[in-house]
């Protein structure tokens, strides 16, 4: 058997040898063309500083601007003190402006406060990093230092930034709410020291549209908890809201006295009150130290009493000090106060009306006018259970001339006696009236006439006690024979029944007679007519007559 | 001793029908049924060369790029094939990441290997090994196959998981490059004609 011969046929070129080598080709450009895809989408690689890593995971958690992931996490390191963690983040090329001056990083957690919430989704995404771009122009960074608390504004909002001046924060923080009219305006974003002045500045955020209700008259206050009011009115309750009270809140709103009212410490833009009624209260202008000298000592005195002009507070009590005289062995009291003059009104304008400075000269000016017309400073009895006292500036016009030095500073105000005294002297005089009373005989006028009244009581017990007895015994008596004559079987009470019964009898015939002789009344004169037929039952009753 | 190759005695066969005919010098066509007869597979080990390029290239997008998006209310997660072994070893199932490993990193680069060798050896005309490479061939030939286990891996769980919100996987770019390496290692072991094996020095076993 022969192998069979092949058909040989013409060559041909054959392109598929080097044909195949596209397919190689082929893979090499499509796995360098995602080679610089990938590269060219690369961002810039920068390291943020965290105090701890809590909830970060290399490779998963993701860097999220408006929430939309911009990058993620490749490298955590603690630092080389270890005082804090390296967080090293790939951010995608499109978000490498982010990566400039002023950038803020945090870390996305759950946060739940009262009234707010936020980062829920991080429940159970995991924690992520929130990126806020700083303002525009700043220059590349690739080191940030990460904030613990969230910035409260994100992504440019827009509204308006005001720093309040505080001397007391009361509960409020960062996220406490901002009322006007009850309507949520704003929320404060910050609360700090004021390196300068030491005091406490809230920084607000009123957001837009409710930021033109914010005017130079406008003033705010501490609307924290609850406001209890009890006067002659009743009791007032005023709150915010709910959450105001447990977490606390500030209200704003227009001072009716107009803007030039807020007076802010430097670097703030307006003041923070205390509750509202010193809010809306009208300006109290610059204070002026007064000073007093009292001989007498103060008991219930305190720093914080009220100093009154004419029954208006202007002041407080600052400090009360004890001084020392060797010569006399003497200890007069020295009290210190403050006093805002512009409290007076109306008053301290018209004095002020000629355009003279509201300074300390023109207090001791105005001090020596008045008290030379008689104003003095007197402790007075403001709560007579507690016995605390406030000073009072008020015209004494028994009280003697005193020189008044002008010159002194703070200024001095001469002083009265409490009037403690004059109550004190009033009572005195009530008991002296006591004491006049002859009491001694009254009270043996009083014990004769009592033992009178024992021998009286004793005679009765004696004399008359007995003979009552003795006859409510007859009455006893008495009144059971009664009853033995009314029982049913008693002899008197059958005689009474038959008597009583012939009685009826005699009454039923008469009766029976009494018609017959209406109706036949010539009977009387004729006698009975028996022939017309009678009835039998009239038989008796003609009997009576003949009786 | 070494047994005489059809080559030696001036045979062919054509590879469809296979009728054996006279080895030509040219490349002549069947007699019975006109398919191209050619005493070995025209540029074998330049196919196969090239296919193992082209299976290496995309092997590094495979590995890189992740192959599965799973989305779930936890939150969304990109796996690669390496990112998926780590897990699972972590999570303490050895047994699927040893699976996934044998399937998805150890078949490829083994093929890559073995065909790697079997062309260099040939092109040496080496007579080293020639059963245990005749072997290898075969090896290769038969875990292509399951190479594609990763593919239906992603296929089955991407169809299978959609919970909407809840959760959902769908399948990324890697797995595309993953399936040519698989391609592309099969078309290399296709091309390679094992008889370049027995090529060389006669005599040697």
């Amino acid at each position: 058997m022969s192998v069979p011969e092949p058909r040989v046929e013409k060559l041909r070129r054959r392109f598929h040898l080097r044909l195949v080598w596209i397919v190689p080709i082929v893979a090499a450009i499509v796995g360098l063309t995602l080679m610089v895809h990938s590269w060219r989408e690369r961002g810039p690689r920068v390291a943020i500083t965290f105090e701890s890593g809590e909830g970060l995971e290399v490779g998963k958690t993701l860097v999220k601007y408006r929430d939309v992931t911009i990058g993620r996490v490749s490298q955590i390191t603690l630092s080389d003190d270890r005082t804090h963690v390296e967080v090293v983040a790939d951010l995608v090329r499109s978000a490498s402006d982010l990566a400039a001056e002023g950038a803020q990083f945090w870390v996305v957690r759950p946060r739940i406060g009262i009234g707010w919430a936020s980062g829920l989704s991080t429940l159970l995404s995991g924690a992520y990093i929130g990126v806020e771009p700083g303002a525009g122009g700043g220059e590349r960074r690739t080191h940030f230092v990460g904030l613990e608390i969230p910035p409260p504004l994100a992504h440019a909002t827009r509204g308006r930034r005001i720093v309040l001046d505080a001397h007391d924060l009361g509960s409020l923080g960062a996220g406490s709410p901002i009322y006007f009219h009850r309507l949520q305006v704003g929320r404060v974003i910050d609360v700090h020291l004021d390196d300068n002045t030491g005091e406490a500045q809230v920084i607000v955020f009123i957001d837009a549209p409710h930021d033109k209700v914010v005017t130079p008259a406008t003033r705010f206050w501490n609307a924290s908890g609850v406001d209890l009011d009890l006067n002659a009115d009743g009791l007032k309750v005023r709150t915010q809201s709910i959450a105001t009270v447990l977490a606390g809140g500030i209200a704003l709103a227009d001072a009716p006295s107009g803007p030039d009212a807020n007076v802010a410490g430097p670097g703030a833009d307006f003041r923070l009150y205390r509750d509202e009624q010193s809010a809306m209260a009208p300006p109290d202008g610059e204070p002026h130290i007064i000073r007093m000298r009292f001989e007498k000592p103060l008991r219930g005195l305190a720093v914080g009493a009220p100093i009154e002009f004419i029954g208006v507070e202007i002041g407080m009590v600052t400090s009360i000090d004890v001084g020392y005289e060797p010569k006399t062995q003497h200890f007069p009291v020295f009290v210190t106060g403050k006093i805002y003059p512009r409290r007076m009104g109306l008053a301290y304008t018209t004095m002020l009306a000629d355009g003279r400075p509201d300074t300390d000269d023109f207090l001791a000016v105005l001090t020596g006018q008045l008290v030379s017309h008689g104003l003095r400073a007197q402790p007075r009895s403001g709560n007579l259970l507690t016995g605390r006292l406030y000073l009072a500036l008020d015209f004494v016009p028994s009280a003697g001339r005193v020189t008044f030095n002008p010159a002194a500073r703070p200024v001095e105000v001469p002083t009265v006696e409490s009037n403690m005294g004059e109550l004190q002297a009033g009572i005195a005089h009530v008991v002296k009236k006591l004491e006049a009373l002859p009491l001694d005989q009254v009270v043996n006028h009083l014990d004769q006439d009592l033992t009178d009244l024992h021998g009286t009581l004793g005679h009765v017990n004696d004399t008359l006690l007995p003979s009552a007895t003795q006859t409510l015994g007859t009455m006893h008596e008495a009144l059971e024979s009664v009853d033995g004559l009314l029982t049913t079987d008693s002899a008197f009470r059958n005689d009474l029944e038959q008597t009583l019964g012939d009685v009826q009898q005699t009454l039923r015939s008469f009766r029976a007679l009494a018609d017959y002789l209406d109706r036949h009344p010539e009977a009387l004169i004729k006698g009975r007519a028996t022939e017309r037929g009678l009835p039998e039952t009239t038989a008796p009753a003609n009997r009576d007559p003949n009786k | 001793m070494a047994l005489p190759r059809a080559i030696d005695l001036g045979l062919t066969k054509c590879r469809v029908c296979g009728l054996v005919a006279a080895a030509g010098p040219d490349e002549v066509h069947c007699a019975r049924c006109n398919h191209l007869v050619t005493v070995r597979m025209p540029a074998s080990a330049e196919k196969t060369l090239a296919w193992l390029i082209t299976g290496i290239i995309l092997y590094f997008p495979a590995n890189i790029l992740p192959v599965m998006h799973t989305s779930t209310v936890t939150g969304h997660e990109d796996s690669t094939i390496i990112g998926g072994i780590i897990e699972f070893l972590r999570s303490g199932s050895w047994d699927i990441a040893a699976l996934i490993f044998i399937a998805s990193v150890a078949v490829p680069v083994t093929k890559f290997l073995a065909i790697g060798l079997l062309l260099w050896t040939v092109r040496r005309r080496s007579v080293w090994a020639r059963h245990e490479r005749a072997k290898l061939y075969k090896v290769v030939e038969f875990i292509g196959y399951w190479s594609m286990l990763d593919v239906v891996v992603v296929a089955i769980t991407c169809s299978l998981l959609q919970l909407k919100t809840l959760a959902s996987a769908e399948p990324r770019l890697g797995i595309v490059f993953f399936c040519g390496v698989v391609v592309s290692t099969m078309m290399a072991a296709l091309s390679f004609d094992p008889r370049l094996i027995w090529d060389g020095p006669a005599g040697a076993t």
